[in-house]
């Protein structure tokens, strides 16, 4: 009886929708358990389970892995490239540029001293996004931070980040201490504490919503743009709709790098935050 | 009250079977978790440790490179300065020893003359008084012989004349005469 009611409502909103739903654009953003290798058909991906969670190897953990090989062959090459000589040309040179970039512009004026600690991550981080952004704006890639829990995930990872690096500088009890500003009378130290603590998961909140959404409205406006072609069924539309997501595809990738930044720089500054609860 | 809330979660999802844009799948993230930190792990071994040693290896070369260049500087523009005392301390050397030379010669030049001088004066004088002897010398022989001549002469009057006492009166006062000269 239930699977009854629940398979009808099912089949009411998929009618609601109409011959002409947004289906197709959903299906290229979100996680799916086949692989497009558009037009020369698609594979499909296995499902598995450990301990009756379902861990199967989707779209999106694919492309994860594709960013994650891509990283490790560059870094690789760019690391080899300084056992030769002391100043690395070419290639090697351009990642230094964005290496010394995180920890100069990020690392260094957030964190201050110490920085050394969490660079590692923020590293990782930056160029996780960056490969993952890029690789999504090529066509039949997945845009993995479009997920919202790949970007959950990495919230959460900088979440533990800021706490342990706020734990590890003030000790534990020092650091909850920290959290409420000196100088709060004392009948609003229970508010102030409710706050702070909502604070703490606020914080690593925006970062995922934010990437996530700066990552999938950039694609679901370039295929509504597209879409728009199909659904007047009409040439004359195809030159303006074509304009316009090109537009839009130049911006993702000014998009793709912003984000990559703000992610890690707002990281990074949550950080230098609770390092230096002082200030 | 589970179908309640499974019917909630098909209208919020819109009814998609695949599930929605806000949808957590935890499998994702047990991948993306698992897929992460061995990244990390690796990168940190592979790329950030190698790649930070360097760059930061590379700064302290250069500063260490600017601080010895300054130093080097700073040590040619000492030495430099240095140099230009000596010369100038081993000029003012050379004029005084030239100067003191100078003086030298001047004095000893002084001193030669007027030793030669001295010397003149005294030769001269010598010779003077040595002509004067001589003179003198001269005189006394030919007054000797002018005797011994008047003597022979007298003998040979007093042999031919005998007039005796005429004759040495004569020849006393001859002599008288004589000394008188």
């Amino acid at each position: 009886m239930e699977i009854n009611t629940s398979n009808a409502i099912q089949d009411t909103l998929h009618q609601a929708k109409g011959d002409v739903g947004s289906d197709w654009i959903m299906h290229h953003i979100l996680d799916s358990h086949q692989l497009d290798f558009a037009p020369f058909g698609s594979i499909q991906l296995p499902h598995l389970s450990l301990f009756g969670f379902d861990i199967s190897i989707t779209k999106h953990v694919v492309f994860l892995w594709i960013v994650a090989i891509l990283l490790l062959i560059t870094f690789k090459i760019a690391a080899s490239a300084y056992k030769k000589s002391r100043i690395p040309h070419g290639f090697a040179n351009f990642i230094e540029v964005l290496i010394v970039f995180v920890r100069d512009e990020i690392a260094k004026p957030t964190i201050g001293k110490g920085y050394e600690k969490f660079l590692p991550y923020l590293l990782t981080v930056f160029f996780f996004i960056l490969f993952s952004n890029f690789i999504g704006l090529i066509p039949n890639g997945a845009t993995v931070t479009s997920n919202i829990s790949v970007t959950t995930t990495l919230a959460i990872l900088s979440f533990i980040a800021v706490q342990a690096g706020g734990m590890m500088k003030n000790g534990v009890f020092g650091y909850f201490k920290g959290l409420i500003p000196s100088g709060v009378p004392a009948w609003l130290l229970p508010i102030m504490f409710i706050v702070e603590i909502l604070g703490l998961f606020t914080k690593p909140f925006a970062l995922a919503i934010r990437l996530f959404a700066n990552m999938t409205a950039g694609h679901i406006v370039i295929f509504a743009l597209i879409g728009l072609i199909f659904f007047m069924k009409t040439y004359f539309v195809a030159p303006v709709s074509v304009a316009f997501a090109l537009f839009i595809y130049l911006l993702e990738i000014l998009v793709a790098l912003i984000q990559a930044y703000i992610f890690t720089m707002l990281s990074s500054l949550f950080i230098g935050m609770a390092v230096h609860q002082d200030h | 009250m589970a179908k309640i809330i499974n019917l909630a979660f098909l209208a919020f999802s819109g009814g998609e079977s695949s599930g929605g844009l806000l949808d957590v799948n935890p499998g994702l993230i047990f991948w993306v978790v698992i897929t992460f930190v061995l990244l990390l792990i690796l990168l940190k071994k592979i790329a950030w440790g190698p790649i930070l040693n360097s760059l930061n290896e590379r700064e302290s070369f250069i500063k260490d490179s600017l601080d010895k260049a300054e130093k080097a500087q700073n040590d040619a523009e000492k030495l430099l300065e240095e140099n230009k005392a000596n010369l100038a301390k081993a000029e003012d050397e050379a004029q005084k020893i030239i100067e003191q030379g100078r003086e030298y010669s001047e004095k000893l030049k002084a001193q030669l003359l007027e030793e030669t001088k001295s010397i003149t004066q005294k030769m001269i004088s010598e010779a003077t008084s040595e002509i004067e002897r001589k003179n003198r010398e001269a005189f006394n022989n030919l007054k000797e012989e002018v005797a011994d001549i008047a003597i022979n002469a007298a003998e040979k009057i007093i042999r031919t004349t005998l007039d005796k006492e005429k004759q040495t009166k004569l020849i006393n006062d001859y002599l008288k005469d004589l000394n008188k000269n």
